[in-house]
Protein backbone atom coordinates (compact mmCIF):
# COMPACT_ATOMS: atom_id res chain seq x y z
CA UNK A 1 0.00 0.00 0.00
CA UNK A 2 1.65 3.50 -0.80
CA UNK A 3 2.25 6.07 1.68
CA UNK A 4 -1.01 8.21 2.27
CA UNK A 5 -0.16 11.87 0.68
CA UNK A 6 -0.90 14.22 4.21
CA UNK A 7 -0.17 17.37 2.37
CA UNK A 8 3.21 18.01 4.14
CA UNK A 9 5.93 19.59 2.41
CA UNK A 10 9.50 20.64 3.44
CA UNK A 11 9.26 24.17 2.49
CA UNK A 12 12.65 26.48 1.92
CA UNK A 13 12.28 29.44 4.44
CA UNK A 14 14.76 32.30 3.84
CA UNK A 15 15.25 34.51 6.68
CA UNK A 16 16.59 37.71 7.07
CA UNK A 17 18.47 38.20 10.28
CA UNK A 18 20.19 41.12 11.68
CA UNK A 19 22.37 41.20 15.26
CA UNK A 20 23.31 44.20 16.00
CA UNK A 21 25.59 43.18 18.69
CA UNK A 22 27.47 41.90 15.17
CA UNK A 23 26.37 42.43 12.19
CA UNK A 24 26.84 45.95 9.89
CA UNK A 25 23.45 44.94 7.93
CA UNK A 26 20.80 42.48 7.50
CA UNK A 27 22.17 39.39 5.36
CA UNK A 28 19.85 35.89 4.59
CA UNK A 29 19.42 32.71 6.66
CA UNK A 30 18.44 29.73 4.95
CA UNK A 31 16.44 26.79 6.66
CA UNK A 32 14.30 24.07 5.68
CA UNK A 33 11.07 23.03 7.32
CA UNK A 34 8.46 19.65 7.07
CA UNK A 35 5.55 21.79 6.65
CA UNK A 36 1.88 20.28 7.40
CA UNK A 37 -1.20 21.98 6.12
CA UNK A 38 -2.37 23.91 8.40
CA UNK A 39 0.61 25.78 10.02
CA UNK A 40 1.36 28.86 9.95
CA UNK A 41 4.41 31.48 9.61
CA UNK A 42 4.78 31.48 13.43
CA UNK A 43 4.64 27.93 13.72
CA UNK A 44 7.37 27.30 10.74
CA UNK A 45 9.65 30.35 13.03
CA UNK A 46 9.20 28.39 16.36
CA UNK A 47 9.99 24.81 14.61
CA UNK A 48 13.46 27.03 13.38
CA UNK A 49 13.94 27.92 16.96
CA UNK A 50 12.96 24.91 18.51
CA UNK A 51 15.01 22.64 16.01
CA UNK A 52 17.58 24.17 14.06
CA UNK A 53 18.62 27.50 15.30
CA UNK A 54 17.78 28.98 18.78
CA UNK A 55 19.40 32.16 18.32
CA UNK A 56 16.32 33.49 15.93
CA UNK A 57 14.53 36.32 17.22
CA UNK A 58 10.69 37.82 16.28
CA UNK A 59 7.96 39.08 18.56
CA UNK A 60 4.58 37.12 19.09
CA UNK A 61 2.08 36.73 22.08
CA UNK A 62 -1.16 35.53 21.21
CA UNK A 63 -0.92 33.34 18.12
CA UNK A 64 -4.43 34.25 17.56
CA UNK A 65 -4.27 38.02 15.49
CA UNK A 66 -5.58 39.52 18.54
CA UNK A 67 -2.36 40.79 20.21
CA UNK A 68 -0.51 42.82 17.21
CA UNK A 69 2.55 41.33 17.91
CA UNK A 70 3.30 39.29 14.78
CA UNK A 71 3.63 41.82 12.11
CA UNK A 72 6.11 40.20 9.45
CA UNK A 73 6.98 40.73 5.93
CA UNK A 74 6.26 37.19 4.36
CA UNK A 75 7.05 36.87 0.73
CA UNK A 76 6.77 40.43 0.15
CA UNK A 77 3.77 41.64 1.96
CA UNK A 78 3.14 42.55 5.37
CA UNK A 79 0.68 40.15 7.54
CA UNK A 80 0.82 38.62 11.00
CA UNK A 81 2.72 35.43 11.10
CA UNK A 82 0.49 33.70 13.18
CA UNK A 83 -2.81 34.52 10.94
CA UNK A 84 -0.95 32.75 7.55
CA UNK A 85 -0.70 29.85 6.62
CA UNK A 86 2.27 28.59 4.98
CA UNK A 87 0.87 26.26 2.39
CA UNK A 88 -1.61 29.02 1.69
CA UNK A 89 1.21 31.34 0.46
CA UNK A 90 3.80 28.85 -1.08
CA UNK A 91 4.67 25.48 -1.96
CA UNK A 92 8.32 25.74 -2.51
CA UNK A 93 9.84 29.12 -0.86
CA UNK A 94 8.98 31.12 2.13
CA UNK A 95 10.97 34.64 2.51
CA UNK A 96 10.26 36.35 5.83
CA UNK A 97 11.48 39.48 6.95
CA UNK A 98 10.75 42.87 9.40
CA UNK A 99 8.50 45.35 8.30
CA UNK A 100 9.46 47.44 6.56
CA UNK A 101 9.55 51.61 6.90
CA UNK A 102 10.35 50.88 10.94
CA UNK A 103 13.99 50.17 12.17
CA UNK A 104 15.38 46.25 12.96
CA UNK A 105 16.33 45.99 16.48
CA UNK A 106 17.36 42.09 16.22
CA UNK A 107 16.38 40.21 13.13
CA UNK A 108 12.30 39.65 13.06
CA UNK A 109 11.85 42.47 15.32
CA UNK A 110 11.07 46.39 14.36
CA UNK A 111 11.04 49.08 16.56
CA UNK A 112 7.50 50.34 16.44
CA UNK A 113 8.20 52.79 19.07
CA UNK A 114 7.99 55.98 16.58
CA UNK A 115 4.55 54.76 15.17
CA UNK A 116 3.18 54.03 18.94
CA UNK A 117 4.64 57.84 20.44
CA UNK A 118 2.43 59.61 17.22
CA UNK A 119 -1.10 57.08 18.37
CA UNK A 120 -0.04 58.38 22.13
CA UNK A 121 0.29 62.05 20.93
CA UNK A 122 -3.74 61.96 19.21
CA UNK A 123 -4.80 61.00 22.84
CA UNK A 124 -5.95 57.42 22.01
CA UNK A 125 -9.02 57.78 24.67
CA UNK A 126 -12.41 59.52 25.16
CA UNK A 127 -11.48 63.85 25.89
CA UNK A 128 -14.01 65.60 27.35
CA UNK A 129 -14.18 68.89 28.81
CA UNK A 130 -16.64 68.79 31.27
CA UNK A 131 -15.36 65.99 33.57
CA UNK A 132 -12.79 63.17 33.23
CA UNK A 133 -14.06 60.25 32.24
CA UNK A 134 -11.22 58.42 33.33
CA UNK A 135 -12.56 59.29 37.20
CA UNK A 136 -16.53 58.39 36.15
CA UNK A 137 -16.23 55.19 34.86
CA UNK A 138 -19.85 54.25 35.84
CA UNK A 139 -21.46 56.66 34.05
CA UNK A 140 -23.20 55.32 30.82
CA UNK A 141 -23.37 57.81 27.25
CA UNK A 142 -25.94 58.37 25.12
CA UNK A 143 -25.09 56.75 22.02
CA UNK A 144 -26.84 54.79 19.51
CA UNK A 145 -26.16 52.22 17.70
CA UNK A 146 -25.73 53.68 14.35
CA UNK A 147 -23.19 56.53 16.30
CA UNK A 148 -21.30 53.14 16.86
CA UNK A 149 -20.99 52.05 13.96
CA UNK A 150 -19.04 55.72 12.47
CA UNK A 151 -15.91 54.19 14.72
CA UNK A 152 -16.39 50.61 15.80
CA UNK A 153 -14.63 49.15 12.40
CA UNK A 154 -11.45 51.27 13.34
CA UNK A 155 -11.18 50.38 16.77
CA UNK A 156 -10.73 46.94 15.50
CA UNK A 157 -6.89 48.14 14.98
CA UNK A 158 -4.06 45.78 17.54
CA UNK A 159 -1.06 48.58 16.68
CA UNK A 160 0.71 45.90 14.35
CA UNK A 161 2.23 47.92 12.05
CA UNK A 162 1.13 45.72 8.79
CA UNK A 163 -0.36 49.46 7.40
CA UNK A 164 2.64 51.52 8.14
CA UNK A 165 4.75 48.80 6.29
CA UNK A 166 3.03 48.72 3.56
CA UNK A 167 2.39 52.51 2.50
CA UNK A 168 4.49 53.72 -0.18
CA UNK A 169 4.22 57.70 1.45
CA UNK A 170 5.97 55.96 4.45
CA UNK A 171 8.58 54.80 2.45
CA UNK A 172 10.16 58.14 1.72
CA UNK A 173 8.49 60.53 3.48
CA UNK A 174 10.19 60.81 6.64
CA UNK A 175 7.74 63.27 8.30
CA UNK A 176 4.45 61.10 7.62
CA UNK A 177 2.65 59.77 10.93
CA UNK A 178 1.34 57.32 8.54
CA UNK A 179 -2.21 55.23 8.21
CA UNK A 180 -1.97 53.40 12.10
CA UNK A 181 -2.02 56.83 14.36
CA UNK A 182 -3.99 58.69 11.57
CA UNK A 183 -6.99 56.23 11.24
CA UNK A 184 -7.02 56.31 15.34
CA UNK A 185 -7.20 59.90 15.57
CA UNK A 186 -10.20 59.43 13.35
CA UNK A 187 -11.75 56.26 15.28
CA UNK A 188 -12.02 59.11 18.25
CA UNK A 189 -13.19 61.70 16.38
CA UNK A 190 -15.50 60.31 15.15
CA UNK A 191 -16.77 59.18 18.73
CA UNK A 192 -19.72 60.82 19.85
CA UNK A 193 -18.49 60.18 23.25
CA UNK A 194 -15.74 62.57 22.37
CA UNK A 195 -14.48 66.30 22.51
CA UNK A 196 -11.06 66.34 21.53
CA UNK A 197 -11.39 66.95 17.46
CA UNK A 198 -9.56 70.59 17.99
CA UNK A 199 -6.94 68.94 19.50
CA UNK A 200 -6.43 66.16 16.98
CA UNK A 201 -7.00 68.22 13.86
CA UNK A 202 -3.66 70.21 15.23
CA UNK A 203 -1.98 66.87 14.63
CA UNK A 204 -3.71 65.41 11.98
CA UNK A 205 -3.86 68.87 9.71
CA UNK A 206 -0.25 69.59 10.39
CA UNK A 207 3.29 68.31 9.15
CA UNK A 208 3.19 64.89 7.98
CA UNK A 209 0.02 64.53 8.48
CA UNK A 210 -3.28 63.15 6.30
CA UNK A 211 -2.41 65.75 3.34
CA UNK A 212 0.43 63.56 2.57
CA UNK A 213 -1.84 60.51 1.82
CA UNK A 214 -2.67 60.18 -1.65
CA UNK A 215 -5.07 57.07 -1.18
CA UNK A 216 -2.41 54.21 -2.49
CA UNK A 217 -4.93 52.73 -0.43
CA UNK A 218 -2.11 49.59 0.88
CA UNK A 219 -2.79 50.00 4.16
CA UNK A 220 -6.49 48.99 3.84
CA UNK A 221 -5.32 46.29 1.94
CA UNK A 222 -2.99 44.73 4.37
CA UNK A 223 -4.71 45.60 7.06
CA UNK A 224 -5.45 41.99 9.17
CA UNK A 225 -8.48 43.46 10.80
CA UNK A 226 -10.40 44.89 8.17
CA UNK A 227 -9.63 48.50 9.88
CA UNK A 228 -9.68 50.42 6.33
CA UNK A 229 -6.99 53.38 7.85
CA UNK A 230 -6.78 54.76 3.97
CA UNK A 231 -11.39 55.31 4.66
CA UNK A 232 -10.48 56.77 7.95
CA UNK A 233 -7.85 59.08 6.72
CA UNK A 234 -10.00 60.50 3.51
CA UNK A 235 -13.08 60.68 6.11
CA UNK A 236 -10.83 63.01 8.58
CA UNK A 237 -9.41 64.74 5.58
CA UNK A 238 -13.37 65.96 4.76
CA UNK A 239 -13.85 66.76 8.31
CA UNK A 240 -10.69 68.63 8.27
CA UNK A 241 -11.59 71.02 5.43
CA UNK A 242 -15.32 71.57 6.54
CA UNK A 243 -13.69 72.31 9.77
CA UNK A 244 -11.08 74.94 8.26
CA UNK A 245 -13.90 76.49 5.63
CA UNK A 246 -16.42 76.83 9.15
CA UNK A 247 -19.01 74.06 7.43
CA UNK A 248 -18.64 71.45 9.88
CA UNK A 249 -21.77 70.69 11.81
CA UNK A 250 -21.36 71.83 15.63
CA UNK A 251 -21.74 69.06 17.82
CA UNK A 252 -21.25 68.61 21.50
CA UNK A 253 -20.36 65.31 22.49
CA UNK A 254 -23.60 63.46 23.89
CA UNK A 255 -24.28 63.76 27.62
CA UNK A 256 -23.91 61.11 30.22
CA UNK A 257 -26.43 58.86 32.27
CA UNK A 258 -25.87 58.86 35.72
CA UNK A 259 -25.89 56.64 38.44
CA UNK A 260 -29.83 54.79 38.65
CA UNK A 261 -31.22 56.53 41.78
CA UNK A 262 -33.67 54.48 41.80
CA UNK A 263 -31.31 51.31 42.05
CA UNK A 264 -31.03 49.39 45.18
CA UNK A 265 -28.16 46.57 45.64
CA UNK A 266 -29.59 43.19 45.34
CA UNK A 267 -29.15 41.12 48.07
CA UNK A 268 -26.99 37.69 47.84
CA UNK A 269 -24.67 39.60 45.89
CA UNK A 270 -21.35 40.82 46.67
CA UNK A 271 -20.51 44.14 46.80
CA UNK A 272 -18.41 45.44 43.92
CA UNK A 273 -14.28 45.71 44.42
CA UNK A 274 -13.24 48.96 45.62
CA UNK A 275 -12.38 51.93 42.60
CA UNK A 276 -8.65 51.35 41.70
CA UNK A 277 -8.56 54.79 40.97
CA UNK A 278 -8.71 58.23 43.26
CA UNK A 279 -12.37 59.39 42.36
CA UNK A 280 -11.76 62.96 43.79
CA UNK B 1 21.88 52.55 28.82
CA UNK B 2 23.00 53.57 25.39
CA UNK B 3 20.20 53.41 23.00
CA UNK B 4 20.54 50.19 20.89
CA UNK B 5 22.03 49.61 17.35
CA UNK B 6 19.05 49.89 14.85
CA UNK B 7 18.82 49.33 11.13
CA UNK B 8 17.26 51.60 9.37
CA UNK B 9 14.63 49.65 6.86
CA UNK B 10 12.92 52.50 5.37
CA UNK B 11 11.70 51.16 1.61
CA UNK B 12 12.52 54.95 -0.05
CA UNK B 13 11.48 55.37 -3.98
CA UNK B 14 11.36 51.36 -3.96
CA UNK B 15 8.14 51.56 -1.98
CA UNK B 16 6.58 52.76 -4.71
CA UNK B 17 6.89 49.60 -6.35
CA UNK B 18 6.53 46.20 -5.22
CA UNK B 19 6.97 43.72 -8.07
CA UNK B 20 3.25 43.40 -9.19
CA UNK B 21 1.97 42.21 -5.65
CA UNK B 22 0.19 45.24 -4.51
CA UNK B 23 -3.25 46.29 -5.33
CA UNK B 24 -4.25 48.20 -8.70
CA UNK B 25 -4.42 51.98 -6.73
CA UNK B 26 -0.31 51.64 -5.39
CA UNK B 27 0.41 52.22 -9.10
CA UNK B 28 -2.21 54.41 -9.86
CA UNK B 29 -0.53 56.31 -6.73
CA UNK B 30 3.12 56.36 -8.56
CA UNK B 31 1.99 56.43 -12.02
CA UNK B 32 0.32 60.00 -10.48
CA UNK B 33 3.84 61.20 -8.94
CA UNK B 34 6.07 60.02 -11.84
CA UNK B 35 3.89 61.96 -14.32
CA UNK B 36 3.53 64.77 -12.12
CA UNK B 37 7.08 65.17 -12.07
CA UNK B 38 6.82 65.01 -16.26
CA UNK B 39 4.29 67.75 -15.99
CA UNK B 40 6.57 70.12 -13.61
CA UNK B 41 9.83 69.50 -15.68
CA UNK B 42 7.67 70.13 -19.14
CA UNK B 43 6.46 73.55 -17.19
CA UNK B 44 9.91 74.47 -16.26
CA UNK B 45 11.17 74.15 -19.53
CA UNK B 46 8.27 75.57 -20.83
CA UNK B 47 8.44 78.50 -19.48
CA UNK B 48 12.14 78.94 -20.28
CA UNK B 49 11.95 78.24 -23.83
CA UNK B 50 9.04 80.24 -24.21
CA UNK B 51 10.47 83.27 -22.37
CA UNK B 52 13.67 83.61 -25.31
CA UNK B 53 10.77 85.58 -26.95
CA UNK B 54 11.32 88.62 -24.94
CA UNK B 55 14.99 88.58 -26.10
CA UNK B 56 13.51 89.02 -29.85
CA UNK B 57 12.66 86.70 -32.46
CA UNK B 58 15.81 85.70 -33.23
CA UNK B 59 16.72 84.05 -29.99
CA UNK B 60 12.70 82.41 -30.19
CA UNK B 61 13.60 81.26 -33.43
CA UNK B 62 16.76 79.70 -32.56
CA UNK B 63 15.24 78.24 -29.25
CA UNK B 64 12.22 76.89 -31.23
CA UNK B 65 14.71 75.03 -33.51
CA UNK B 66 16.78 73.71 -30.16
CA UNK B 67 13.99 72.00 -29.46
CA UNK B 68 12.35 70.85 -32.61
CA UNK B 69 14.20 67.71 -33.39
CA UNK B 70 12.18 63.92 -33.06
CA UNK B 71 13.02 63.27 -29.28
CA UNK B 72 11.08 66.89 -28.22
CA UNK B 73 8.33 65.20 -30.67
CA UNK B 74 8.09 61.82 -29.07
CA UNK B 75 8.53 63.98 -25.37
CA UNK B 76 5.61 66.38 -26.13
CA UNK B 77 3.22 63.25 -26.88
CA UNK B 78 4.35 61.91 -23.61
CA UNK B 79 3.50 65.31 -22.11
CA UNK B 80 -0.05 65.06 -24.04
CA UNK B 81 -0.37 61.65 -22.13
CA UNK B 82 0.48 62.45 -18.65
CA UNK B 83 -1.68 65.55 -18.48
CA UNK B 84 -4.76 63.07 -19.57
CA UNK B 85 -3.64 59.89 -17.09
CA UNK B 86 -2.36 63.22 -14.26
CA UNK B 87 -5.74 64.88 -15.02
CA UNK B 88 -8.46 62.11 -14.84
CA UNK B 89 -6.96 60.10 -11.89
CA UNK B 90 -6.56 63.36 -10.36
CA UNK B 91 -10.47 63.91 -10.48
CA UNK B 92 -10.75 60.44 -8.93
CA UNK B 93 -8.58 61.66 -5.92
CA UNK B 94 -10.17 65.20 -5.43
CA UNK B 95 -13.09 62.52 -5.02
CA UNK B 96 -11.53 60.03 -3.15
CA UNK B 97 -9.46 62.54 -0.57
CA UNK B 98 -12.63 64.67 0.45
CA UNK B 99 -14.22 61.47 1.57
CA UNK B 100 -17.23 61.44 -1.02
CA UNK B 101 -16.54 57.67 -2.62
CA UNK B 102 -15.01 55.52 -0.04
CA UNK B 103 -18.79 54.66 1.38
CA UNK B 104 -19.17 55.34 5.46
CA UNK B 105 -17.45 53.16 8.34
CA UNK B 106 -19.24 49.93 8.43
CA UNK B 107 -18.52 46.74 10.31
CA UNK B 108 -16.01 44.88 9.11
CA UNK B 109 -16.81 40.64 8.03
CA UNK B 110 -14.18 38.59 6.72
CA UNK B 111 -13.37 38.00 3.65
CA UNK B 112 -12.98 42.00 4.32
CA UNK B 113 -14.07 45.00 1.73
CA UNK B 114 -12.67 47.66 2.28
CA UNK B 115 -12.78 51.67 0.91
CA UNK B 116 -11.25 50.73 -2.03
CA UNK B 117 -13.59 48.29 -3.49
CA UNK B 118 -16.16 51.13 -3.17
CA UNK B 119 -14.02 53.48 -5.27
CA UNK B 120 -13.00 51.27 -7.75
CA UNK B 121 -15.63 51.77 -10.54
CA UNK B 122 -14.88 55.18 -10.05
CA UNK B 123 -11.30 54.26 -10.99
CA UNK B 124 -12.09 52.51 -14.07
CA UNK B 125 -14.77 55.04 -15.60
CA UNK B 126 -11.78 57.01 -15.31
CA UNK B 127 -8.94 55.27 -16.90
CA UNK B 128 -11.33 54.33 -19.57
CA UNK B 129 -12.04 57.79 -20.03
CA UNK B 130 -7.90 58.22 -19.81
CA UNK B 131 -7.59 55.91 -22.62
CA UNK B 132 -10.33 57.39 -24.84
CA UNK B 133 -8.28 60.27 -24.45
CA UNK B 134 -5.47 58.88 -25.25
CA UNK B 135 -6.53 57.68 -28.73
CA UNK B 136 -8.23 60.58 -29.90
CA UNK B 137 -5.47 62.51 -28.83
CA UNK B 138 -2.72 60.17 -30.43
CA UNK B 139 -4.63 60.26 -33.76
CA UNK B 140 -5.10 63.82 -33.56
CA UNK B 141 -1.24 64.38 -32.80
CA UNK B 142 0.57 61.13 -35.21
CA UNK B 143 -1.97 61.26 -38.03
CA UNK B 144 -3.32 64.67 -38.60
CA UNK B 145 0.03 66.64 -38.22
S1 LIG C 1 -4.76 49.58 10.92
FE1 LIG C 1 -4.66 47.38 10.57
S2 LIG C 1 -2.62 47.03 9.71
FE2 LIG C 1 -2.59 49.05 10.66
S3 LIG C 1 -1.82 48.72 12.72
FE3 LIG C 1 -4.05 48.64 12.82
S4 LIG C 1 -4.58 46.48 12.61
FE4 LIG C 1 -2.45 46.71 11.93
S1 LIG D 1 -4.01 55.31 1.63
FE1 LIG D 1 -2.59 56.83 2.46
S2 LIG D 1 -1.90 55.94 4.36
FE2 LIG D 1 -2.83 54.27 3.19
S3 LIG D 1 -1.11 53.33 2.10
FE3 LIG D 1 -1.97 54.93 0.84
S4 LIG D 1 -0.78 56.78 1.17
FE4 LIG D 1 -0.41 55.34 2.84
S1 LIG E 1 0.90 36.60 17.85
FE1 LIG E 1 -0.63 38.06 18.42
S2 LIG E 1 -1.24 38.87 16.51
FE2 LIG E 1 0.13 37.26 15.91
Amino acid sequence: MSKQDTGARDIRFIIRRFNPETDEAPHNKEYTVRVEPGMTVLEGLHQIKGEQDATLVWRFSCRMGVCGSCGMLVNGKPMLACNSQILHLTNSVLTIGPLPNFKILRDLVPDLMPMLKNHIAGKPHIVREDFDPALTPTDEYYQTPEELVRFLQFSYCIKCGCCMAACPTMALDLDYKGPMPLAQYHRYNADTRDGGFEERAKLAGGTGGVVRCHYAGECSNVCPKGVDPARAIQLMKRQLVAGYLGLAKQQEPCGTIGPDPNARHREGVPPPPPFTIDRK
Amino acid sequence: MADPKKYDNRLGLKGWWGGGRWGFERYAYTLHRLTGLGLITYFVMHILVTSSRAFGADAWAEWMGNVAGPIFHVGEFLVVLSFIYHACNGIRLILVEFGFVVGKAEEPIYPYKTSLNKQRPLLIVMMILAALFVVAMGYDYWMLH
